[in-house]
């Protein structure tokens, strides 16, 4: 046994068990009903203005990604390219897949389309959406 | 959040099984997928490893053991609570056993893009010597 010394939150860490615990269970039944992982895996996180999708993509460049957003629909496709094979070359292991992706989610609100900021680095894409004002809930003031 | 399109096939990201020491650093480790080719010359190691700073990967070759470590600097966003989460960030841990003999001084390793590529350059001995036959 061992003892942490940071603890993280209670929340986080229980947080983590039940997505540790669904995907546990979403890997049994039949396989054929299994859809395969998609590409890329994203991380989103979200405050009370924005949301911030982050996405691994190594070896894939800018030029070759597509971030597109549409009201409340965000679509990221792409390229990755495969290892050039030199003449003589032969190819002992080849893990990393490549190829065209597309992945499409939908957001939990619209998002100001003009405002929102990508950069990709190190294989590490961060997309920070803003809530579009209009869509904003307003607070209502009661008249006495 | 619904999904409505998918392609392109992907392997889940191993982690590193619990051997019989433990790790120190609280947080995952995964193994990197890798390519690997060999040419008369040289190897050539392809690794996915996003989100690394450059100077937090180590690559220690002894004997003919390489090892590739990589430190995760991640930070939590301020602010934000993590709505849904499809990938799991840590360090990451790989070893290989070269059969070759390797040009140790010649050894180039470069990261972009959150791939490191590795050139390790057989050494004079190592490299195929081919004999032609003759018919007799």
């Amino acid at each position: 046994m061992y003892r942490r010394l940071r603890t993280p939150s209670l929340w986080q860490e229980m947080n983590q068990l039940q997505r540790e615990i669904n995907s546990l269970f979403s890997s049994y039944g039949s396989p054929r009903l299994q859809s395969a992982p998609s590409y890329p895996s994203l991380n989103i996180w979200a405050d009370e203005e924005s949301v911030m999708v982050t996405a691994e993509l190594p070896g894939v460049k800018a030029e070759d990604l597509d971030i597109s957003v549409e009201g409340g629909s965000l679509t990221l496709s792409g390229i990755r390219e495969p290892v050039e094979l030199p003449d003589n070359g032969q190819v002992h292991r080849h893990e990393r897949s490549h190829g065209k992706f597309t992945r499409n989610i939908n957001l939990p609100f619209e998002v100001e389309v003009d405002q929102v900021e990508a950069s990709l680095k190190n294989g590490v894409l961060h997309l920070r959406l803003p809530r579009a004002e209009a869509d904003k809930p307003k607070k209502i003031a009661i008249q006495s | 959040m619904t999904e409505k399109k998918q392609a392109m096939e992907v392997k889940e990201q191993e982690q590193v099984e619990m051997e019989s020491s433990e790790r120190t650093r609280d947080i995952p480790c995964f193994v990197p997928r890798a390519d690997i080719i060999e040419t008369e010359e040289d190897y050539q190691l392809t690794l996915d490893m996003p989100g690394m700073d450059e100077n937090r990967i180590d690559i220690t070759l002894e004997k003919n053991t390489l090892t590739i470590n990589g430190y995760s600097e991640f930070e939590r966003p301020e602010g934000y609570s993590l709505a849904a989460a499809e990938y799991r960030i840590g360090d990451y841990e790989r070893s290989f056993r070269l059969t070759d003999k390797i040009d140790q001084e010649n050894i180039d390793a470069t990261y972009q893009d959150g791939v490191l590529q590795l050139v390790l350059p057989k050494a004079e001995e190592a490299k195929a010597r081919k004999i032609k036959v003759k018919a007799g």
